[in-house]
């Protein structure tokens, strides 16, 4: 396993995108998205409202067909491939709102997501309690979050910040070094996003993260490459400083945005 | 994170749960030494089998989410399977002993299932409910176009005391039956337990909680569902076995959807979300169609009340009432609850003994026309041709309603004020 995140590159690619496209209808959403993401490397994906981030992070992770275009993991194809394909190949995500297995605990949420990963499929001939990879791993998992006491909690029972840390502990509990993270910091309090991004970091050393992201303190703090999505294209794709100085960036996007949160600052 | 020291403790011994297996075996051996009536012996035969059923009809109900309306389908074709497989033992074609038979049942409700559910787990939700309406109908269509195999309206006799007797074991009394039944009951039971405290198991409760997300963790949601329905077909259809050597006749309507809608029915008032929900289930579906059905012609109608009740104040069924109860005892404020309790329970008694009457007297006028327009309803005398016996009909069952409204706002508001305490209490435990 690559451990060596200061030095994104060293290996191949993760993750590309060669011009995809998807469209509903007649309606262009994706219109020849091309990505490549090295191993180990965190990348923001950013863009304004309606750029089709969310259908992206859909459409690579499996959950819709893209119309044409390809999609490789790894080098190989997984355009195509039913959701639960992609993740056994080790890419795993987490979505914009909360999606867990409300009446289950928060333990049995996390050794769902260990499950397929240590290769117990379907069995029904050997008890869980007998499984002793999978709760070991859960209850590293447990301590990881810190959800440690709120093991027999469930779901619904949770705060809003727990529920995020439990998406995103569901999306790595697999083991996946390929990371896609939707809005993972979306409705947190400033105070509780800074401890959000650090677990984050602590959570996915050593593999590789793609997130999309709206706090641009947090991509700021948190990408190696930013990748800016307009109106279905990704226009820029490089480091934050030079993400930061790209007119056409700052055009169609960042500009406005940064502008806001100076704005914002100003105001405080 | 040092994986030499255990973080949590080793138990080789569940003394709760050895406790409560034992408590269940007990029950099964002594209930027709308790019980010893011919009706008595009867009625538990008939939850024996009745309880394994409603079991592997709430693996895919209560922990799968698949609302099915043809689980007779599965138990039925199971005893059909077994009928045949007795006839063929009896005249010596298949070498079988009776004990046997019930996995015959079995496996047949297990190929039964491996056929159908490969259609019917591809989808989930409405779908998959509508499916199998459909499926049910078109096998209890099929018994008609079919005598040969379902024995057309006479069904298909059996005689389930073969060969020379075993240990003097002939299965002729029906106790001997009874004990065949417990002891596959048992059995069922235990491995169906076993079942959700699987890999799959658990899955299967993913699943029902949240299809979508299960995909992204690696499983395909169709082959949970599928493997977990094939496992309920063979439970279903030991569960057909067994009724196929009770009765020693099996009858089309058997896989038909009024079978179908009872397992539904008593499995959701015995309680769909706890393990144990649907043996309580069993036991009242035995209730209901053997003495409710004695008692008054008007028992479907009840039932339905009961049914409709249910669904609006308690969806949890029977065993989610116990274990909330349960709950708020464990924290000792259940002594604070009786009174309310009291009040609830005569208040509901007084409704039901209003509406019974005027149920009773419609039934009378409408059946019993012949016999006079006078009846007896618990010993009273009662004119359903004259105004008296309506109007006080109708008052008690309004006085019923008043009382019964007034006595659940309390009852509302103190339950609201336990569990606000159990909160409390929990969250001060945590802190600590």
């Amino acid at each position: 396993m690559n451990t060596n995140t200061s030095s994104p590159g060293a290996g191949g690619l993760a993750l590309e995108l060669r011009d995809v496209r998807k469209s509903f209808g007649k309606t262009e959403i994706i219109r020849g998205a091309s990505l490549a993401v090295k191993e180990g490397e965190r990348v923001a994906l950013i863009g304004p409202n309606g750029a089709g981030k969310s259908t992206l992070f859909n459409l690579i992770s499996g959950r819709m067909g893209i119309s044409s275009g390809q999609i490789l993991l790894h080098g190989q194809r997984i355009d195509g491939h039913k959701p639960y394909d992609v993740n056994r190949r080790g890419l795993a995500r987490s979505f914009q709102v909360s999606n867990l297995f409300p009446r289950l605990s928060v333990y049995e949420n996390l050794r769902c997501g260990v499950l397929w990963s240590m290769g117990e499929g379907y069995s029904f001939w050997k008890a869980l309690s007998g499984c002793k990879a999978v709760n070991d791993r859960t209850e590293d998992l447990l301590e990881m979050l810190r959800l440690d006491k709120r093991r027999n909690t469930p779901v619904s029972s949770l705060t809003y910040a727990e529920q995020r840390a439990l998406e995103i502990g569901v999306t790595i509990a697999g083991g996946g070094n390929v990371i896609l993270l939707d809005e993972p910091t979306a409705g947190m309090s400033k105070s509780e996003t800074a401890r959000f991004v650090n677990l984050i970091r602590e959570v996915t050393v050593g593999k590789t993260l793609l997130t999309v992201e709206h706090d641009m303190g947090v991509v700021f703090g948190l990408a190696d490459r930013i990748a800016v999505l307009v109106y279905g294209e990704v226009i820029a794709f490089d480091t934050p400083e030079n993400v930061r100085a790209n007119d056409r960036v700052k055009e169609a996007y960042l500009g406005s945005v940064l502008a806001d949160q100076q704005a914002a600052e100003a105001g405080v | 994170m040092d994986h030499n020291i255990p973080r949590y403790s080793f138990k080789p011994i569940n003394l709760g749960r050895w406790v409560i297996w034992s408590l269940f075996a007990i029950i099964l051996l002594g209930a027709p030494m308790l019980f010893t009536s011919s009706l008595a012996m009867t009625m538990l035969s008939k939850m024996g089998i009745a309880i394994i059923i409603c079991l592997s009809y709430n693996m895919l109900l209560g922990q799968g989410g698949m609302l099915s309306f043809g689980h007779a389908v599965y138990s039925g074709l199971g005893a059909f399977a077994a009928i045949h497989a007795l006839v063929k033992a009896a005249d010596g074609s298949w070498n079988i002993p009776v004990s046997l038979i019930p996995l015959v049942g079995g496996f047949a409700g297990w190929l039964v299932a491996v056929i159908l559910g490969s259609v019917t787990t591809r989808k989930s939700g409405t779908i998959f409910a509508m499916i199998t309406l459909g499926v049910g109908a078109m096998v209890f269509s099929m018994s008609l176009m079919l005598p040969e195999f379902f024995g057309g309206e006479g069904g298909i006799s059996g005689n389930r005391v073969i060969g020379d007797p075993v240990m003097g074991i002939t299965f002729g009394p029906q106790i001997q039956v009874y004990y065949l039944i417990a002891v596959y009951c048992f059995i069922c039971t235990a491995a169906m337990f076993a079942f959700t405290q699987t890999p799959l198991g658990r899955m299967l409760n993913a699943v029902r909680d949240n299809p979508e997300r299960v995909e992204f963790i690696g499983y395909d949601t169709q082959r949970v569902r599928y493997i977990a329905f094939m496992i309920a077909g063979f439970f279903a259809g030991i569960g057909g076995g067994l009724h196929a050597i009770n009765d020693e006749i099996v009858t089309a309507e058997v896989v038909g959807p009024e079978y179908s809608g009872l397992y539904l029915l008593f499995t959701f008032l015995g309680g769909a979300l706890f393990f144990f929900g649907p043996i309580l289930g069993a036991v009242l579906l035995v209730f209901a169609t053997v003495l409710l059905h004695e008692l008054t012609k008007a028992w479907l109608l009840y039932l339905g009340v009961i049914f409709l009740m249910m669904v609006m104040y308690a969806p949890g069924g029977v065993s989610s009432l116990i274990m909330m109860n349960v709950r708020v005892a464990a924290f000792g404020l259940l002594r604070k609850l009786w009174t309310a309790y009291l009040g609830l329970g005569g208040s509901a008694l007084v409704i039901l003994a209003g509406v019974a009457v005027m149920v009773e007297m419609v039934y009378h006028i409408k059946l019993n026309e012949a016999l006079g327009p006078m009846m007896t309803f618990m010993g009273v005398e009662l004119d359903t041709h004259g105004v008296d016996a309506w109007v006080g009909a109708a008052f008690v069952t309004l006085t019923g309603v008043g009382m019964f409204e007034v006595t659940r706002r309390e009852f509302v508001r103190q339950w609201g004020q336990a569990q606000e305490e159990i909160e409390n209490e929990i969250r001060r435990r945590e802190s600590h």
